[in-house]
């Protein structure tokens, strides 16, 4: 007893051969995710709870410290981007991105949305892409009519990736959704006999099927044990291990996500998105902004890393929120939702070292409403201009469909 | 016709359970519909008004926090007053949602709360912030539930009038633009907000394809306006914030100069017996209930009966359990897909969980067993996107992420939430009856232990298609 001491991966080499498996069974055919829409990548990664640009990106302004006196009062972080300002000290993990010019940032910048600072709106209005709330049954994302819209689109795969369906990537195109945080424990026998009940459903089994391939391609871990004979207390316990949240790595749910939408994009995939939560820090925010900055820093470099060099240098990440903060801080040290954001660039493919669009005055009379970074440009047009470079979409899909009602103006010179 | 009386569970209700015996016939699912609904008193739900207490306690705790000295002692015990008031609330959540269950697991009258469900649907109405969250269920058990055997009107105006709904669609933000307090304050800029008139006639009545313009929606706007939320009375109609009438909506005038709520309830009542509105529901409940492309003569005999009956919503149920579409039998390959959430509540009633455990739920066990298993097969508890509500096309379900992620909710959760997993031998003869089909059977007595045999069985198409 006790005997079997296998390695994640192990199990993971074990899942894949349940996909092979299965796929050279007649009735789950294989499945294609073919795809020949040119060459370069889009990553979309939505920020949740908005992010507080003015601290990632802090500017050497007597305005701002003045109205953040703890949050603009620490040391500075010594990675300076431009004209004093500072990146902040846990993007550190990004710096040599940076200086490799793969990094950019859009600051200024802000979504339609006004007035209200509602997380739930907002977002919907940042996925959706338009200018008003969407309304009715008519809901669906901007990157879904991007899809529709590019040249070639019905051979490009798209993936929304993680477990949170994302308004962003709901439409009529067809966009594969996984999670790899979906992960089960599943014996050869128990894997044969579920092919066999669904053999009559060939919808059902093509659905298994491609879940069993994702899967056992490190989404998530289809865990099989070839040996039956395994005793039925160790099964059990690999089985609890797999429903915990710790088991599973909670900690480390957002580098699996990156992870699997570098691996489906080196293949055929050139459009993924995901989301990545944490940013509301109304409280203690020097402390609490720690763990999404360091969880956005592991996500890009994953891609980095999971991508490879050359794919790489054909991608173009795009990191956005519904709403950046208020520009003074609150009573407790944190931030409130406010207006005026940023949006983080990465990527091989962009021209990296630079510092996008207008941070208007930090004064108080300079502020939106007298409280939030007055918004200098829509953030939708630094989008559209990522997406026209990279997949050379025209001025009026962009203009009419994918972002209705948005101006796509000036080339501001994203890509390099 | 031809009743089966495991259709009547599976397609009808929350199917097959190995302790409840099912209704026997379509007259029982009525009367059980038509009757009083059998309360479970271990398993409350708060009325609006209590419901309306707890949400201004928890509003008056953070309005002190602000209130009081920043920094001080005085604050912090505040914020610590607050915070576990928050996880009480958060509890109190957990246990709505295990009250829920245990109706859909426990309860011979599948058939009503199958329809709570489905009305909960078409009247989505998310909470946007922490509040409305917690309040949400309240709205459920108080606007839609008493109403699923009753009249469609009836519960058009309990839900659309709800606080819960006025918040979700900004309709506390619409102030008639020549009312007395937009007069009065001209510097704010008060006016009308479409999106409560705009959803009630695209979503709730006549539907997309119905015929209306938008100087219908507009129209109906300014007739709403004066309908607000008073935190501590709920629902309340204020004629200072209305808009002067009449006003015309699909060529009927309503209300006067001087406004009056009862010219709201008039259109509405109009709006629930309007064809297009009586052709929208019906068309809807078959294909939620019976197929995605329902049979015509179905959708012709459930219409005539909305109309005759003026939208009675027992008599259209009615129509449709007479009719020999309904109880088609599900063909290879073919039938309903089941939503997640009906996939999920299905198999803890194929498994018979036991009362106490649902009772005593904790909100952590609660995410862990239902709220990041249904993220991840696509339905979050009750937040869909938005005021439509979730797709019914079962394309949109059977995907590879969805099949994955309820294997493995079929794997491990059975498990946690019974002491003692049944014997797959039996489990599939409860739960799929004597029509289970050779291949599952065979499955189930292969398996190499209980919890892949029963999760071969909730996993078949004979469970998942209805």
């Amino acid at each position: 007893m006790g005997k079997i001491v296998m390695d994640r991966r192990g199990f993971l080499g074990r899942g894949l051969a349940v996909g092979c498996s299965l796929a050279a069974s007649p009735v789950m055919t294989p499945v294609s995710f073919a795809s020949t829409g040119g060459e370069n990548r889009l990553v979309v990664i939505i920020l949740r709870g908005g992010l507080d640009g003015l601290d990632l990106l802090q500017p050497d302004d007597a305005g701002l410290r003045l109205l953040r006196p703890t949050l603009a009062a620490r040391a500075p972080s010594g990675m300076e981007v431009s004209g004093g300002m500072m990146l902040h000290a846990a993007a550190k993990p990004l710096w040599p991105m940076w200086q490799a010019g793969e990094l950019a940032f859009v600051q200024g910048v802000s979504t339609p949305y006004r007035n209200k600072r509602s997380h739930f709106d907002g977002q919907d209005l940042l996925e959706a892409g338009t200018a008003q709330m969407p309304t009715g049954a008519t809901r669906d994302g901007w990157l879904n009519r991007m899809l529709q819209n590019m040249p070639g689109s019905q051979m490009t795969t798209a993936y929304a990736v993680g477990a949170d369906p994302m308004l962003l990537s709901q439409g009529a195109a067809e966009v594969e959704t996984w999670s790899p945080d979906v992960g089960f424990v599943l014996s050869s026998q128990g894997a044969r006999l579920l092919e066999m009940t669904m053999e009559r459903d060939p919808a059902m089994a093509l659905a298994m099927q491609k879940a069993m391939t994702l899967a056992g391609e490190g989404g998530g871990g289809v865990l099989e044990m070839a040996d039956s004979g395994m005793m039925m207390d160790e099964l059990e316990t690999m089985m609890d291990a797999q429903m915990s949240p710790q088991g599973r790595g909670k900690a480390k749910a957002h580098l699996r996500v990156a992870e699997f939408a570098a691996e489906q994009l080196r293949d055929t995939a050139r459009v993924a998105c995901f989301s990545i939560g944490g940013w509301d820090t109304h409280a203690a925010q020097a402390r609490t902004l720690k763990a999404p900055l360091k969880n956005l820093s592991d996500s890009l470099l994953a891609l980095k890393v999971g991508l490879g060099e050359t794919v790489w240098g054909r991608t173009t990440v795009l990191a956005m929120t519904e709403f950046g903060r208020t520009v003074a801080e609150n009573g407790t040290k944190g931030t409130d939702h406010g207006t005026g954001g940023m949006m983080v660039m990465a990527g091989g493919a962009i021209r990296g070292q630079a510092v996008h669009g207008r941070l208007a005055g930090l004064e108080e009379v300079d502020l939106f409403q007298g409280r939030d970074l007055m918004p200098t440009d829509d953030v939708r047009r630094y989008a559209a201009w990522a997406i026209r470079e990279s997949f050379g979409l025209d001025r009026a899909a962009l203009e009419t469909v994918v972002f209705p009602g948005m101006q796509l103006g000036d080339a501001p010179g994203l890509l390099a | 016709m031809v009743f089966d009386p495991d259709i009547a569970q599976t397609r009808f209700g929350y199917g097959r359970s190995p302790k409840v015996v099912g209704p026997q016939g379509v007259d029982e699912m009525l009367a059980l519909l038509r009757a009083p609904e059998v309360q479970m008193p271990w398993f409350p739900f708060p009325s609006d008004a209590e419901m309306r207490e707890k949400m201004l306690a928890l509003l008056n705790a953070r309005r002190k926090i602000s209130k009081a000295e920043k920094g001080s002692d005085a604050q912090q015990a505040l914020q610590k007053a607050f915070k576990t008031a928050r996880r009480a609330s958060k509890q109190e959540g957990a246990k709505w949602i295990g009250a829920t269950l245990a109706r859909r697991v426990w309860s011979r009258d599948g058939l009503r709360e199958r329809l709570v469900a489905f009305w909960n649907d078409h009247f989505s109405a998310p909470g946007k912030n922490v509040i409305y969250r917690y309040t949400e269920p309240a709205y459920v058990a108080n606007a839609i539930r008493p109403h699923v055997g009753g009249r469609f009107e009836d519960m058009l105006i309990a839900a659309v009038l709800h606080p819960q709904m006025l918040h979700f669609l900004d309709q506390n933000n619409s102030v008639g633009p020549n009312s007395a307090i937009a007069k009065k304050r001209p510097q704010k800029n008060l006016g009308l907000n479409e999106n409560l008139a705009r959803e009630i006639l695209e979503l709730h009545t006549l539907g997309v394809g119905g015929g209306y313009t938008q100087d219908d929606v507009r129209q109906l706007a300014e007739l709403l306006t004066g309908v607000t939320t008073i935190q501590k009375e709920g629902t309340a109609y204020l004629s200072k914030r209305a808009e002067p009438g009449p006003e015309t909506v699909l060529g009927k005038e309503y209300g006067t100069r001087r406004a009056r709520v009862s010219d709201v309830h008039a259109v509405l009542r109009d709006l629930a017996r309007h064809p297009d509105t009586a052709r929208h529901i019906t068309h809807k409940l078959a294909v939620h209930f019976v197929s995605d492309t329902p049979d015509e003569d179905l959708l012709v005999s459930m219409g005539a009966r909305y109309l005759e009956t003026d939208g009675d919503l027992a008599e259209v149920v009615e129509a449709m359990l007479r009719h020999s579409a309904a109880w088609a039998a599900v063909e290879d390959g073919a039938g309903n897909f089941k939503q997640p959430e009906l996939f999920v509540s299905s198999a803890l009633r194929a498994l018979a969980v036991p009362k106490k455990q649902l009772r005593d739920v904790k909100s952590h066990q609660l995410e862990r067993l239902l709220g990041t298993p249904l993220r991840t097969m696509g339905q979050p508890w009750r937040r869909p996107f938005g005021p439509d509500g979730f797709e019914e096309d079962d394309g949109h379900w059977l995907t590879a992420q969805g099949m994955a992620a309820r294997l493995q909710w079929a794997l491990g959760v059975p498990a946690e939430v019974l002491d003692a997993l049944p014997d797959p031998r039996d489990f599939v003869q409860t739960t799929l009856g004597t029509s289970a089909p050779a291949s599952v059977r065979f499955a189930a007595e292969t398996a190499e232990n209980r919890r892949e045999g029963v999760a071969l069985v909730l996993m078949s198409p004979a469970f998942q298609r209805v």
